[in-house]
């Protein structure tokens, strides 16, 4: 059972924290180490706003191992006002009501079920936004 | 550098192969590639094996393929390894091979391409295809290479204003040419009409526009132009061959809609072999969905940005086209075979410049350009082969 | 009880209620052949991606956006539930990750059948008033459980309300003073282990419900020398929609104080989410000065008494957040096959 590998990821995964680069003011989800030549603090936390619109959306009637018990399911690259796309699921919508270009927003829902004597694992999703 | 040859074809059927292993289609595809070079090349005369294989781990529960083959196939001992690229794992076998003869260590070695899916059900199916995916940032969002397909054919859709419908050449075309393949999945034809009324698997892809994976192997023995000579077996060159890489995930890049690793390996391909792209006489590209096919042959320079629907109504990708596609099915209706797809492609591509293709044969096809993706195009591998005697 | 050395109240609040809504209708065609009355006439239903972690967060969210406050400036997130997804596991430190609190907080979980929430309302008071602290997040949260057919499914819904308490001065609404009254009553109880609670039918009337609000109320207002009709609004658990409209006849309130905050008839009972959310939905139409008498209610057995006053305050932060009209708008029924397939009733194998 994946531990550690869901829990190093909650700060992407629980509230979209990304970087943001301490020079350029570049944003960039998710955050990665930097690359050789690069200040290694040169790229500092940044917590997304979570608003966005849609780039693009699929619903998924073929789920992987984990999935099968949400689906049909809606997944989109969502482009989140400060710029960075972000591939993830949509939640609380029916396919017809999604559009490219709609407003949605990040919400923090059940990702995954591991099983009875598993981990329930946590994350981000977009949803139609509310107001 | 050395001049590298492919002198010996084989495959399986791609099929449901329910009563066998994946150590029986791999010497099912090498027994049919020797008997085809048989006598001049016996297996002792095989330097390296080259395994291609994407899924082993995941769906076969079996790992160092290299060894296991080699014992598998009789030839025990010699060097031999799995090259793993997801779905590009068999154009990078075929690269690796390839590389091994023109460097001068090897003159004459074997790559085999063997997927055994079957044995596992649909979900843990697409999980597996979904490790080519960014594991943390969009597996584990519940995205799978479908849905990135998928993401990226709405997009598509949207930029160029096409309907769904406008990807149906793509499946009607790979059916058609399947229908004369015996060894092909889907041995039928579809239409239009059949693509319009199908069921969405992950919309707007449905499902006559969704590849189905399935068992085979494949098998290419690759000599040295002196070898190759020598046993007197020397017709199919390959004239280049590229590798280029990308991201995992869509949202990491630049332009959706641009496979960047293709148009590169494509570019430097051609490059190599001096060749333009009015001397590609028939290609095989990755091609489980009409949006695969679309994107690569624009990104690799085919034909314009956004008009891959249009060329392929126009009947651009059959065997009487400018672009001629999928000749034996392609990965929608020959099967997807994982990672021996890179290698089935080849194989096609041979039997094209050898004029054994049958139905599907594309008239006087001297030049033949192979291009396979692992992911969506997070590696891609392009060859180009020439045929040196028509 | 005593009051808070300093004066504290609400510096934030929160709402979060599904989209989705099953009608008593619905529930009723399965199991009465649709005859007889429902107790409710919809109740919320959680999304297949959503639990009391979730909508603990959202609620959360809510109420840190209307105080305009950064998450680090909490000293608690305290969640009370009886449906917490783990039954060893903090539903507090996943929430208190999710807003970016953590580490150098107090994060726990409380359970006391439906005023687990009031209990960390209380307990907040207490840390913010005793000056241990300057904002404490309370949030009572709740996925209930009905046992098939059982009347309590007419009912268990699913919502979540989050309380910030801060000093009195930056308040949107002040807690005057607070009481609680408990006993050992079993009127519904769930044995550890066990998917669905049990309830003592019309024993969870009377020497229940009735009793302890009533104690609870009659004891506060004597307390503060007020009477019901000194209260611009009140709010009462809501098991269903009758109970909380009797009690508040029985102690002398009218249907209109009550009617902002009765949320039961619309959404069910969301349990230790709905005393507080009746609260909020009544923070969402009051004016500066207006008066707020609560009373909470949990199983086996106790009630929690308040008296607020609203500060012109709430007028800044109020838009601040959605409301809880706009989650009552979003409403989208499904059918009881989707509603068992959402709530793991099917065995899948």
């Amino acid at each position: 059972m994946d531990l550690a590998k869901h829990w190093r990821q909650k700060a992407a995964r629980y509230r979209l924290e990304g970087q943001r680069h301490r020079v350029t003011g570049d944003v960039r989800f998710p955050a990665q180490p930097a690359i050789p030549g690069e200040d290694t603090d040169v790229w500092e936390p940044f917590v997304f706003s979570g608003q966005g619109e849609i780039y693009s959306f699929a619903v998924l009637r073929q789920a992987a191992t984990g999935f099968e018990q949400i689906g049909p399911y809606p997944v989109a690259l969502v482009k989140l006002v400060e710029g960075p796309l972000v591939s993830a699921q949509l939640t609380d919508c029916a396919e017809a009501d999604l559009a490219i270009g709609q407003p949605v927003e990040m919400v923090t829902r059940r990702l995954k079920d591991m099983g009875e004597d598993g981990l329930l694992v946590y994350g981000y999703k977009f949803r139609p936004v509310l107001r | 550098m050395h001049t590298v040859f492919i002198i010996g074809t084989g495959t399986t059927p791609v099929a449901e192969h329910y009563t066998r292993t994946l150590t029986d289609l791999a010497l099912e595809a090498f027994s049919a590639a020797l008997q085809e070079v048989a006598p001049a090349v016996a297996p002792p005369d095989i330097g390296a094996l080259y395994v291609a294989n994407a899924l082993g781990e995941a769906l076969a529960g079996q790992s160092q393929l290299g060894a296991f083959l080699a014992t598998a196939t009789g030839l025990a001992g010699i060097e031999a390894l799995r090259v793993e690229a997801a779905g590009a794992s068999g154009g990078v076998a075929l690269r690796q091979a390839a590389m091994a003869i023109m460097a001068g260590v090897h003159d004459l070695v074997a790559v085999i391409g063997v997927e055994k899916v079957t044995d596992k059900l649909d979900p843990e199916v697409e999980a597996g295809l979904a490790l080519a995916t960014d594991s943390d940032f969009e597996a584990e969002q519940g995205l799978t290479l479908t849905a990135q397909w998928a993401l990226l054919m709405r997009r598509y859709m949207h930029e160029y204003g096409y309907m769904a419908d406008a990807f149906a050449p793509f499946p009607v075309n790979a059916h058609a040419n399947a229908a004369s393949n015996p060894g092909a999945l889907y041995r039928f034809a579809i239409n239009a009409d059949k693509y319009r009324k199908a069921g969405q698997v992950a919309s707007p892809l449905n499902m006559l526009d969704c590849s189905s994976l399935a068992d085979g192997a494949a098998v290419l023995l690759l000599a040295s132009e002196r070898r190759a000579r020598e046993l007197g077996l020397p017709t199919i060159q390959i004239a280049a061959s590229a590798l280029a890489t990308d991201t995992h995930a869509l949202h990491a890049r630049r332009d959706l809609l641009w496979l960047d690793a293709v148009q590169q390996s494509a570019t430097t391909a051609l490059r190599q072999a001096n060749l333009t792209h009015a001397d590609i006489d028939v290609l095989e590209l990755t091609d489980p969905h009409g949006i695969a096919a679309a994107l690569a042959l624009e990104a690799s320079g085919f034909v314009e940005r956004g008009t891959a629907p249009r060329h392929a109504a126009d009947g651009g990708i059959t065997p009487t086209g400018a672009t001629p596609l999928a000749t034996g099915g392609g990965y929608k209706a020959r099967g997807d075979i994982g990672g021996a797809s890179g290698v089935y492609q080849v194989v096609e591509l041979v039997r094209q410049l050898r004029g054994t293709a049958g139905a599907a044969q594309v008239k006087d096809a001297q030049v033949a350009f192979a291009q396979c993706l692992g992911g969506v195009g997070a590696t891609a591998v392009t060859h180009i082969l020439v045929n040196t005697e028509r | 009880m005593k009051q808070p050395d300093r004066p504290v109240g609400l510096v934030g609040y929160g709402v979060y209620v599904p989209r989705y809504r099953i009608a008593g209708k619905e529930i009723a065609r399965i199991w009465t052949d649709g005859q007889g009355g429902v107790p409710v006439d919809a109740k919320s239903v959680p999304g297949p991606d959503e639990d009391t972690i979730t909508m603990s967060i959202e609620a959360a969210r809510n109420a840190l956006a209307r105080a305009a406050l950064p998450a680090t400036a909490l000293s608690a997130v305290w969640v009370g539930s009886e449906s917490h997804p783990y039954s060893v596991k903090p539903s507090g430190t996943v929430v208190a990750e999710a807003l970016g609190t953590t580490p150098w907080i107090s994060a726990a979980d409380w359970e006391f059948a439906c005023k687990a929430g009031s209990e960390a309302m209380t307990a907040s008071m207490g840390l913010v008033g005793s000056g241990m602290a300057d904002y404490a997040l309370a949030i009572g949260a709740d996925t209930a459980q009905g046992r098939p057919g059982d009347a309590l499914e007419y009912t268990a819904s699913a919502g979540a309300a989050a309380l910030l308490i801060g000093p009195a001065e930056q308040s949107v609404a002040v807690i005057e003073a607070t009481l609680s009254y408990v006993t050992d009553t079993p009127d519904f109880f769930r044995r550890a282990d066990r998917p669905y609670p049990v309830h003592g039918h019309r024993f969870t009337g009377e020497p229940a419900y009735f009793h302890h609000i009533r104690s609870a109320a009659t004891r506060l207002l004597d307390k503060l020398g007020r009477t019901p009709a000194d209260y611009t609004y009140a709010i009462f658990h809501q098991p269903n929609a009758k109970f909380p409209q009797s009690v508040a006849k029985q102690l002398g309130f009218s249907n209109a104080q009550i009617a902002p905050g009765l949320l039961s008839p619309q959404i069910g009972n969301t349990y230790s989410a709905i005393a507080l959310a009746g609260l909020c939905a009544t923070l969402d139409v009051a004016q500066p000065g207006d008066t707020i008498f609560m009373t909470t209610y949990g199983s086996s057995a106790g009630s929690d008494a308040y008296s607020i006053v609203v500060t012109p305050t709430l007028l800044e932060r109020r838009n601040r957040a959605p409301l809880m009209s706009s989650y009552l708008a979003r409403q989208e029924f499904v059918d009881y096959a989707v509603y068992v397939k959402w709530r793991n009733e099917l065995v899948l194998g």
